[in-house]
């Protein structure tokens, strides 16, 4: 059974995350609404990208890492005991800042999660493959050569392989690291509109250092400073009218 | 101000005589590979008859039994040797993380044991197999000695090609939902598998020129096929030493061909097949 099917918000009281003695992330607080997108702003080091990745325990993989707080999708909390690390990371997918394709055909690629969790039938496959890419829009790109190898196709069509490949393990968030820091303007486009277009079915999260980018497609926008969240609000409220004097600063490029 | 072009401009003799220098140091480094080849194969190659291939070694000397000892050599100490080697490495990449004092205590070992002279792993066959386990001379106690010297080689090879293979491959296949056994079989073994091969491949080029172990475990009796695994038997670099010490230097000559090009063969197909295999796994672009 899958407990998060259907949940897509998320709630956190509390987290404190340290690396051995260093407190790298302090009483963060935050509720991120469903099919919306919420993006995390900040200097680097400030902890988004580290804030993002105990979203879906991408951090146990990390020695010498200890979580403290209340972490909730939906009801479900998942830092609990019992937790299905696998199932929870199914729901919560997760793109990188560099597209990190297998090195194996498309169709293997986009087919990697689904057949992870038990489909094997060719025809079923084929469907979720189609969708997948679909929803990524890079089907038209590279229906003609599913059986190709993924790591022939451009940095920009590789990143939104890796967003399709996600879909394909048909997740209730996405979680995105800096998505767009290794590709051009054009392919940046493409992906913010995929953005918009996405969170119709799916919440999603993303860490940005470009506030532009922020500005243009997040709902909701958070903004973090060594290691704590400052200020977190609607994003035309953060860049409008911001309540804190650091996130002022920030925004205005007057510090980090 | 220090001129910085002219400081350059007199370093320039210094650089010329360095390159001439690698130059013929490359010059020497290729004579002498091409010398021993030209040499082994000049005096070999007419030597090289059907008899001796194939023959009786009762009618006269032939190499038959070497070839299959050769075989069967190959075949025990791989197939102890690579599952072994193979899994102690995934074990030490992908459980232990590469770090810590476990790790450095196995590395500074399996370096030691790759360092160690053939005759000592041949020494301690003798002793365990022949004398302690009471085989005698066999194939097998000779296979499992040569197992145990690749197995250091194996483990850091395959070690290496682990380490190699990018970390986002790995984050990529946990963060679908994957466990972590089957990120290591369907994501990180197929991408290493290219330098594993390899790996392997060169392993074999080592059991099949190595003769210091045998001459301890295996007997060196060169008339005879070996009936058994337990059997005592000889390889084709033991023939040639055999050979070479027994007024057969013709006979010793032509087997040093046949091992020659077995070993070129063997090296030509570590490169060709990880090329296939990157290629199957589409490391190329």
């Amino acid at each position: 059974m899958n407990p998060f099917q259907g949940k897509m918000n998320i709630s956190v009281k509390d987290c404190n995350l340290y690396y051995g003695d260093f407190h790298a992330l302090k009483n963060i607080n935050i509720e991120i609404p469903e099919k919306k997108v919420t993006a995390f702003i900040g200097p680097s080091g400030c902890g988004k990208s580290t804030f993002l990745k105990t979203l879906n325990r991408m951090n146990d993989l990390v020695e010498d890492c200890r979580i403290e707080g209340e972490y909730k999708i939906g009801d479900v909390d998942i830092y609990a005991k019992d937790t299905d690390i696998n199932m929870l990371r199914k729901n919560v997918g997760m793109v990188f800042q560099k597209p990190n394709p297998f090195p194996m055909s498309i169709y293997d690629n986009i087919a990697f999660a689904p057949r992870t969790f038990g489909i094997t039938k060719k025809s079923e496959l084929d469907e979720i493959v189609e969708l997948s890419l679909r929803r990524a829009s890079i089907w038209d790109e590279v229906k003609d050569r599913l059986k190709k190898s993924a790591l022939g196709m451009s940095g920009g069509q590789q990143q939104r392989l890796c967003i399709a490949r996600s879909l394909a393990a048909d997740p209730q968030i996405l979680l995105m690291d800096e998505p767009t820091s290794a590709l051009d303007p054009i392919s940046t486009g493409k992906i913010e509109e995929l953005m918009d277009e996405l969170k119709k079915d799916l919440t999603i999260v993303i860490v940005t250092h470009n506030m532009q980018q922020a500005a243009r497609i997040a709902d909701k926008t958070a903004f973090f400073l060594l290691g704590e969240l400052v200020e977190y609000d609607d994003t035309d409220v953060i860049f409008t009218s911001p309540k804190d004097e650091k996130t002022e600063r920030y925004i205005t490029g007057r510090f980090g | 101000m220090k001129n910085l072009n002219s400081a350059g401009n007199g370093n320039r003799k210094l650089f010329f005589a360095l390159r001439i220098f690698c130059t013929v140091a490359l010059g020497v480094s290729l004579l002498c590979l091409l010398a021993v080849v030209a040499y082994v194969l000049i005096n070999g190659v007419t030597k090289i008859s059907g008899d001796l291939l194939f023959g009786d070694y009762s009618v006269s000397p032939s190499i038959l039994p070497a070839i299959i000892g050769t075989l069967q050599l190959v075949g025990i100490s791989i197939l102890i040797a690579v599952p072994i080697g193979v899994a102690s490495a995934i074990f030490l990449v992908e459980y232990t993380n590469n770090k810590g004092r476990l790790m450095r205590v196995i590395q500074v070992a399996t370096e030691t044991l790759a360092g160690i002279p053939s005759i000592v792993y041949g020494l301690f066959g003798y002793l365990i197999f022949v004398v302690a386990f009471g085989w005698g001379y066999s194939m097998l106690g000779g296979g499992i000695t040569l197992a145990i010297m690749i197995l250091p080689t194996i483990v850091r090879s395959t070690q290496e090609s682990l380490v190699a293979v990018q970390g986002g491959l790995r984050e990529g296949a946990y963060a679908l939902g994957a466990s972590k056994v089957r990120t290591i079989f369907k994501i990180v073994l197929p991408s290493a598998a290219g330098g594993i091969v390899t790996a392997i491949i060169l392993a074999i080029g080592r059991v099949v020129s190595e003769s210091a172990v045998l001459i301890l475990t295996i007997g060196m009796v060169v008339k005879d096929i070996p009936a058994s695994l337990m059997s005592p038997g000889t390889s084709l670099a033991l023939d040639i030493y055999y050979f070479a010490s027994h007024g057969y230097p013709d006979e010793a000559a032509a087997t040093a061909v046949v091992l020659l090009v077995f070993v070129i063969c063997l090296n030509l197909l570590a490169g060709a097949l990880g090329k296939i295999i990157k290629k199957s796994t589409g490391e190329t672009k």
